[in-house]
């Protein structure tokens, strides 16, 4: 068997239904055996996109999002959506083409060292030198991508690897000598942290991105539900559990609640699941030397990496939190729920001539069914989707956290749409992010995917602005110009839309974007001086 | 600052080289010497790395090595149960009457001349750190031409293996 063919088949064996790409001259073998395969190949309209939906094909599939492009130039675009991948966890299988095995390392034609270049924000790689080593390979790099602490895996294709004869196999197990990830919580620490929770007069939950990872919230509920303990999360870590369950505390971080800032600080006991509070997490927050920590992560090296830990719990967070549920206690936690709530300000909304984007973002959450999905890009629109979008025990909420890669917005609703076509997905996407991304209009019109666009126009880079104001009291280069158009520019692509200049247009306009199951974009016109929090 | 010797089983094929010594540098770990060879298990090579750094940074290198998926064990080897040795090949500066000051040195040193020219010798010689410096110092004013060392390398003494340590994050 050829083993472009093999190799679809190995995808099929791992259950791969669609893959983003955009062939070229060195992967044409594999393309050649997708196009006779039942596999659904989207072809965006530049490589970084391929990469950004299948991060959010992964995230709302809970499957392993495959991307594949040439090589050289279709290699280096994907770079960005596999670094934005790896910040953020993400398990996908990245393909590449690559010159002919005997050419590598004379700089020919469309030739580049991807796997080089992608070493320090790969899970890992493999540059394939022996057709025979494929099966392994593919058996490996979804094993590798998937389990423990997801994370992209590159598998680099040579032209001639591609074309040679193999015998058919596909692995049923892997053996990798350096690669066990622990799931299990040591027996010990387990007991030691249940014993500090009940030690505890003040706990806290902090919920990062890792137990959406380990799809570990329904377990994370039963704990809160169990042990009555109060929640805060970060940006990744936003929908472990719902807004309105009387446990959640809000978000935490420089772009967070104050009152989630402040509890952390006065929390005698810190449950940390799943995040590795980098800077932008910890950055808002007021946290003493006197708390005490309990850190669970399926990655070892992120204990005690950025803060101090007293208990590590290695292991997948579910699996943690189940141990913990079949012995943890009801606690007493109502004064310290009540001292916690009464830290909470109703921030008033401050409308003004042009569309309050929180108001925006809020009347489109109690419309939207209880399945949707909000995808962000990246600046204020950011914020003001992760701050007023309510989550649900069946919503998704999708932003790059991590790396905060603007362009990322569109085409990872694209992958969360064609996850989930019965869901809901909106991208909520400032005119900057978008103009970063607006070739993708041309893969939702060719393929009618049926994401709706929320588009905050600011005629700016109104998160850069802020920053520039606040700091040097003028700004620079903020300001795009000459912006086209949107709507009709989406017009052209066939994909319909409405301009709202005022909050007093924004309900219908929302109201018919929810109305079909076309794509459809609603542009908003934003005060430019309009602040992220 | 303090100098630890890992010693570090990886799988034995390209690409593992790189990916050691680009984590050393993109988290900007200090890194003294590293070697690597062959193992009794040709599928296995063994790297012997000397790093500095507090105790924070030995446990970040310790771990974000373990992440490495060719990485397949890492013990820190301690000063005294270990036996640390380097190889060295100086060529030095011999000519008339400090000829034969060096080859007494050589002979004190337990070391070993392996090239005669008629400017020069090439002195040979094994021994952890501390000797092959002392060494050097010696060979110092007599004018050194050309200096390679392989960097440390190092193994566990007594009956214990690599194999018997747990591994790291089992710790």
């Amino acid at each position: 068997m050829k083993a472009a063919e093999a190799i679809i088949r190995f995808l099929q064996e791992e259950k791969v239904d669609t893959v983003f790409g955009y062939p070229g001259g060195y992967i044409l073998h594999v393309y050649e055996a997708l196009r006779k395969s039942d596999i659904r190949h989207i072809l965006v309209r530049q490589e970084q996109a391929a990469a950004h939906s299948a991060n959010g094909y992964a995230r709302v599939s809970g499957k392993v999002g495959v991307c594949i492009g040439t090589s050289g130039p279709g290699a280096t675009n994907l770079i960005t959506g596999i670094a934005t991948a790896y910040m953020d966890s993400v398990p996908m299988v990245i393909l590449t083409g690559q010159v002919k095995t005997d050419l590598i390392g004379r700089d020919v034609f469309q030739e580049v060292d991807i796997t080089g270049a992608t070493e320090s924000f790969t899970k890992h790689s493999y540059l394939v030198k022996d057709a025979n080593a494929l099966p392994r390979i593919f058996k490996e790099a979804f094993h590798i991508a998937s389990s423990g602490r997801p994370g992209p895996v590159l598998i680099d294709l040579p032209h001639d690897i591609q074309e040679s004869e193999i015998d058919w196999h596909y692995p049923p197990e892997v053996d990798i000598k350096g690669y066990k990830p622990t799931l299990k919580g040591h027996a010990g620490q387990i007991k030691r942290a249940l014993k500090s929770i009940a030690d505890s007069k003040k706990p806290l939950i902090l919920a990062g991105g890792g137990v959406n990872l380990a799809h570990a919230e329904e377990a994370l509920r039963a704990f809160v539900e169990k042990t009555h303990i109060p929640l805060v999360h970060t940006l990744m870590g936003k929908g472990a559990l719902s807004t309105d369950s009387p446990y959640y505390m809000g978000m935490i971080g420089t772009h967070g609640y104050a009152h989630a800032n402040r509890a952390v600080g006065m929390a005698d006991l810190l449950i940390v699941i799943g995040a590795r509070i980098a800077d932008r997490a910890f950055g808002g927050t007021q946290v003493t030397d006197k708390v005490k920590i309990v850190h669970i992560d399926v990655d070892p090296a992120e204990i005690g990496k950025n803060v101090g830990t007293h208990i590590p719990l290695v292991g997948d967070a579910g699996t943690i939190l189940d141990q913990l549920n079949e012995k943890a206690k009801e606690k007493d936690t109502a004064e310290w729920l009540s001292e916690l709530q009464g830290l909470v300000k109703e921030i008033p909304l401050k409308d003004g001539r042009w569309v309050n984007p929180k108001r925006a973002v809020g009347m489109l959450s109690d419309k939207l069914s209880d399945t949707a999905i909000l995808v962000t890009d990246v600046g204020q629109n950011q914020f003001w989707g992760a701050r007023s979008f309510r989550d649900k025990p069946n919503r998704k909420f999708i932003t790059s956290g991590g790396l905060g890669t603007m362009g990322f917005g569109l085409p990872a609703a694209v992958g969360a749409k064609l996850a989930a076509p019965d869901r809901q997905v909106v991208a909520v996407i400032g005119d900057g992010g978008f103009q970063m991304s607006l070739f993708e209009l041309g893969t939702i019109a060719a393929n009618n995917v049926g994401v709706k666009i929320l588009l905050f126009n600011n005629s700016r880079l109104g998160m850069v602005r802020e920053l520039q104001d606040r700091n040097y009291g003028k700004t620079s280069q903020v300001v795009l110009e000459k912006n086209p158009d949107f709507i009709k520019l989406c017009e052209a692509y066939g994909i319909e839309g409405v301009r709202v200049e005022g909050n007093d247009a924004l309900e219908t306009a929302i109201d018919k974007a929810l109305s079909t199951d076309a794509p459809f974009i609603i542009e908003c016109i934003v005060d430019p001086q309009e602040s992220t929090l | 600052m303090n100098r630890h010797v890992l010693s570090v089983l990886v799988e034995n094929q390209s690409g593992v080289l790189s990916r050691v010594s680009g984590l050393f540098s993109r988290r900007g770990y200090n890194i003294d010497s590293l070697s690597v060879g062959e193992t009794e298990d040709p599928k296995v090579s063994r790297m012997t790395i000397v790093v500095r750094g507090d105790d924070y940074i030995l446990e970040q290198i310790k771990k974000q090595l373990n992440k490495l998926i060719d990485v397949i064990k890492i013990i820190e080897l301690k000063n005294d149960q270990s036996i640390f040795r380097e190889l060295a090949m100086i060529k030095v500066k011999a000519e008339g009457s400090s000829r034969a000051s060096i080859i007494e040195i050589v002979g004190i040193f337990r070391a070993k001349i392996v090239d005669v020219a008629n400017e020069t010798l090439t002195v040979e010689m094994t021994g952890d750190e501390g000797k092959i410096e002392a060494f050097i110092n010696l060979m110092k004013p007599y004018g050194i031409k050309e200096i390679v060392r392989t960097g440390l390398t190092a193994l566990e003494r007594g009956n214990k293996e690599i194999k018997d340590h747990r591994k790291y994050e089992e710790d």
